[in-house]
């Protein structure tokens, strides 16, 4: 039978769990904040562009680029987001599950993939991925140059013509308590989606433009920031997501830790009370004995 | 009727810059700079590594324009910039070094630099240098 000093040790080590897992929380929920702002300050120019680029598009009757083309796919690359640490309740699991099924999907195409971050590193190359590059330590703060860095990369490999289409693997921040694991086709950019696009697609697209470049020059520089901004969008959704789940997983933690605290007690003092019950009878017996 | 301001938007893939209301904006176009009075055609631009600088009602103070877009219309003017910075942000002593580190590449005749990346930060940083300078320059305005 457990003594009281036992009881004791065990409330005061869960204790320390707690104030681990709330201490995590408050981290992650600041955390959460400020990938959120960084994910808000980032929309203005993504809106803009993509808005700049659909009427460029609809202004060329057919639009010629190497990032446009559209080969048969053979070679596939995924870029995987993940999280860069644990303790996130099944955010890496889903997202690696996600990869997974990709994988199981696109059997017949050589595919190779390019974590981001950590836990995907390892588990991908665990589980015997063809890794063609890494990303890690990025997410914690989406710099801008990781993703110029990640987009150039991928773009490269693909004007290159050595790979046929890339994919992007990331978890969509929809609330703290839930995210949508996306699979988004990156490259070749699909002009028709651009054009058809999200709102105000009519009136700007109208409007009769002088350019001061040929409209081709243009394109081709528009082309790579789309791919970058695509690229940033997924990173800051994805580093959101992250630490709303592991908010949320640390949130849970907190409070089993308090469950079990109030078991424990509970369970102390009732040893406590049958100690002292004992006592009391021994002392009551032992003086009707020699009475 | 021509409309008397333009609304002058710069938003970089960081951050939104500037929102604000002005009487006439000079962009640092990649073939010159244009200035651009409200009313004016329709245009669209590739930017280069330039200073932007608007009048309006409040303090103006010149901005480092990193390479980018813009799209003028009568009412409005949308600078899509890769790098802009305000002038009172600019650290002056970092312009400082990335441009004697950029002059130094040149000078080495390494002829394995990539030009490009080389040229393109010598102009940056020194485009941040003359837009801090001169803003300096003026002490009237509050920093």
């Amino acid at each position: 039978m457990p003594t009281l000093l036992d009881f004791r040790r065990r409330i005061r080590s869960v204790k320390n769990t707690q104030q681990i897992t709330r201490a995590m929380k408050f981290v992650a929920a600041a955390r959460l904040r400020r990938a959120q702002e960084a994910a808000l300050a980032a929309r203005p120019y993504a809106k803009e562009l993509v808005r700049v680029l659909r009427s460029t598009i609809s202004r060329i009757a057919e639009p010629q680029h190497p990032l446009l083309s559209r080969r048969p796919e053979g070679r596939v690359l995924a870029l995987v987001l993940t999280g860069e640490r644990g303790l996130a309740g099944a955010f890496n699991t889903n997202i690696l599950r996600k990869a997974n099924e990709f994988s199981r999907a696109n059997k017949s195409r050589k595919l190779s993939v390019i974590p981001v971050g950590k836990k995907g590193r390892d588990s991908l190359r665990k589980a015997g991925f063809n890794l063609i590059g890494e990303y890690v330590n990025v997410l914690a703060r989406v710099e801008f140059g990781t993703v110029r860095e990640i987009s150039n990369l991928v773009t490269d490999l693909y004007a290159k013509g050595e790979i046929d289409s890339v994919y992007i693997i990331f978890s969509e921040f929809k609330t703290v308590m839930s995210a949508n694991l996306t699979v988004e086709k990156l490259l070749p950019v699909d002009p028709a989606q651009v054009v058809e696009g999200s709102e105000g697609a009519s009136a700007s697209g109208q409007v009769d433009y002088i350019y001061e470049q040929p409209e081709e020059q243009l394109l081709d520089r528009l082309l790579p920031r789309y791919v970058e901004s695509q690229v940033q969008r997924a990173m800051l959704e994805s580093s959101a997501a992250e630490h709303a789940a592991r908010m949320t997983a640390m949130e849970s933690a907190t409070k089993n830790a308090g469950d079990v605290i109030e078991a424990l007690t509970l369970h102390m003092n009732k040893v406590r009370q049958a100690a002292i019950t004992k006592e009391i009878i021994e002392i009551v017996s032992g003086a009707t004995s020699t009475a | 009727m021509l409309p008397e301001a333009i609304e002058l938007v710069i938003v970089t893939p960081t951050r939104q810059l500037l929102r604000t209301r002005v009487r006439e904006v000079t962009l640092p176009g990649a073939n010159g700079y244009l200035g651009v009075l409200p009313g004016h055609a329709p245009l669209m631009t590739e930017l280069g590594i330039g200073e932007l600088t608007f009048l309006g009602a409040a303090q103006s103070e010149p901005i480092s324009v990193v390479r980018g877009f813009a799209e003028v219309l009568p009412d409005r003017v949308t600078v899509l910039a890769e790098t802009a910075e305000l002038a009172a942000e600019i650290d002056l002593e970092r312009a400082e070094a990335a441009k004697a580190r950029a002059e130094k590449r040149l000078a080495a005749g390494d002829p394995n630099i990539d030009w490009d990346r080389v040229s393109v930060a010598l102009q940056r940083a020194l485009i941040r240098i003359q837009v801090a300078r001169k803003y300096r320059g003026v002490p009237a305005n509050s920093r």
